[in-house]
């Protein structure tokens, strides 16, 4: 079903293009050493999977994973990576003893990947293509719709999950150190002279001599 | 003029005809905004000067008006010195990624009703992900230097950035909450009336917040501990000289009159005319009277000038914030004082407050 004419034709050039460019980039993020370098990968991964996104017409969501994860996990996760210095050699060592098992692994996955999302279920002949929108089409609007009416409480139980994550994420950097001087800035602001400084009157020892 | 352009081209494939017509537009758009960069420098540099009671560059051209192409010839000319260790590939793609973004962020910018490069309707969100794409710049330049300042620079402007980011988005929602959209265009719109129906007033700690963060989030002056040259030397830019330099403080400028435009679009309504409701209606169909008061780009420039002023007046005025200082008025002042503020939002709007939400 390859016409070579017209928008059509464009579309499926620019998809092929970040279709290459973000598998080219998701195998760099597993074979490159260096770790910044992997991350940055990642990144144009994920870019490159936004354009896809935008050509299926999901504005939304592609602007979202921009926003979302390039412009903030990935952020946190360079600020971390490049805070380690992580010698490579070790990592590499028991890269030969545990290939058998990690082939099995990703076989096992593969055939899983297949057998869940293969073409059976979600073949092009299972889902007929969508109407293209017109131009003032809002997705944002469409996807907002959906999520607070028909999906409302699958979309709130997902947001509680995500409270609890955070919550318990913080819990786990809560340690008590008894020992460590911290800043109250409401008492820092509350400060005042009377506190701190101690005026004292004194009588000159002995008179001062003229200079000459 | 567009039809101008469209007669000339007349028989030519109608990809090439948008694609050239976009093109144009384009350059109609970057070309003001790097003269508006090159004197906003020079306008810092003689504001500041004035605050200080200095005079400020006055010996290149006519009082010194020819300073800032005088400095860009400079740093043309100038080598682009590789450190050793450096990354080369992204030392030299860093400054890039930072001019790139700022650059890019201008499509949507809607300057009257019908000036818009796109008009799209998911702009607002568009917006708020390339001003985060942004930090990128600084933190691989941080990195790819090889240097113990500059790296310092792109950890702290990270942290920074995403904990600022946070309160600016959540000071967007509020926007589009007030706005019902998220097109600029029609934020703009939703703001017609008088000025009471700004969204100044009914947002005004949102846009407290809003134009806070992004002072912060350019890395302006108080909140330049990116660069803090008094006490990592000048941050993640340390190691850079000449254009590349040069394209760092290009995207740095930019990004100040991006936040400039947005924070009038969103809260001072863009191009609206402060006059509405104040004046007659028929005040403005006088013949040039009434286009100078009526709703037009100047208004717009107006209030865009207006913001750049208190950027340049906060650097000359405040010194720089402490570190942790920072991360805490982001993180337990501006994120709660939003959520708070969308609360109340919430319910002005369901009981339909006037004059803005009825």
């Amino acid at each position: 079903m390859l016409s070579l004419r017209g928008p059509f034709m464009t579309q499926q050039v620019v998809f092929y293009i970040f279709a290459a460019i973000m598998v080219f980039a998701g195998t760099m993020v597993i074979s490159v050493r260096n770790p910044v370098h992997a991350a940055l990968f990642l990144v144009l991964a994920f870019f490159s999977s936004a354009a896809v996104w935008l050509l299926l017409e999901a504005e939304f969501l592609a602007i979202a994973l921009v926003l979302v994860y390039v412009g903030a996990v990935m952020v946190l996760f360079l600020f971390v990576v490049m805070m380690l210095d992580i010698n490579m050699a070790p990592l590499r060592e028991g890269f030969i003893r545990y290939l058998p098992v990690g082939i099995v692994i990703a076989v096992l996955v593969a055939v899983q990947l297949v057998l869940v999302v293969g073409s059976s279920y979600f073949g092009l002949e299972s889902f007929p293509a969508p109407e293209p929108r017109p131009a003032e089409y809002s997705n944002t609007e469409a996807l907002g719709n959906v999520l607070y009416t028909t999906y409302v409480y699958p979309f709130e139980i997902a947001a509680v999950i995500l409270l609890v994550a955070i919550v318990a994420a913080i819990v786990l950097t809560m340690r008590r150190r008894p020992h460590v001087k911290r800043q109250r800035p409401d008492r820092q602001v509350a400060v005042r002279r009377s506190d701190r400084v101690r005026l004292v009157g004194m009588a000159p020892e002995k008179k001062p001599s003229v200079r000459r | 003029m567009t039809e101008v352009l469209l007669n000339v081209m007349d028989g030519w494939p109608q990809g090439l005809q948008t694609l050239i017509v976009i093109l144009i537009k384009i350059t109609l758009i970057l070309i003001p905004v790097m003269l508006g960069v090159a004197y906003l420098t020079f306008a810092e540099r003689k504001l500041i000067g004035y605050m200080q009671v200095r005079i400020g560059p006055n010996r290149v051209g006519p009082k010194g008006w020819l300073q800032p192409i005088a400095d860009a010839l400079k740093l043309m000319f100038k080598e682009i010195i590789l450190p050793t260790g450096a990354n080369r590939f992204l030392f030299l793609t860093a400054p890039v990624l930072a001019i790139g973004p700022a650059l890019a962020a201008w499509a949507v910018i809607p300057f009257t009703e019908g000036m818009v490069l796109a008009d799209i309707n998911a702009g607002l969100l568009y917006i708020l992900a390339l001003t985060s794409v942004g930090v990128y710049g600084v933190i691989i330049a941080g990195w790819a230097s090889n240097s113990r300042y500059a790296f310092l620079g792109a950890m702290r402007s990270a942290a920074q950035i995403v904990a600022y980011e946070i309160a600016m988005g959540f000071a967007l929602v509020g926007v589009l909450m007030a706005a019902g959209s998220l097109n600029l265009r029609e934020i703009v719109l939703a703001q017609q009336g008088s000025i009471l129906h700004w969204f100044l007033l009914p947002l005004w700690p949102l846009f407290l917040v809003y134009f806070i963060s992004g002072v912060a989030e350019t890395n302006r002056a108080p909140f330049d501990v990116a660069e803090g040259e008094s006490e990592i030397v000048a941050g993640f830019h340390v190691e850079y000289s000449g254009m590349a330099f040069a394209v760092f403080f290009l995207a740095e400028y930019a990004n100040m009159i991006l936040i400039a435009v947005l924070t009038a679009i969103m809260f001072l309504g863009g191009w609206l005319s402060p006059f509405h409701g104040i004046l007659p209606a028929s005040a403005f169909t006088l013949p040039v009277v009434g286009a100078l008061l009526g709703d037009g780009i100047h208004w717009f420039l107006i209030k865009v000038s207006l913001f750049l002023f208190i950027y340049l007046w906060l650097r000359a005025t405040f010194p720089r914030y402490r570190y942790d200082q920072i991360m805490r008025l982001g993180w337990k002042v501006f994120i709660p004082v939003t959520i708070v503020w969308l609360v109340v939002l919430g319910v002005a709007i369901k009981v339909n407050l006037g004059p803005w939400f009825d």
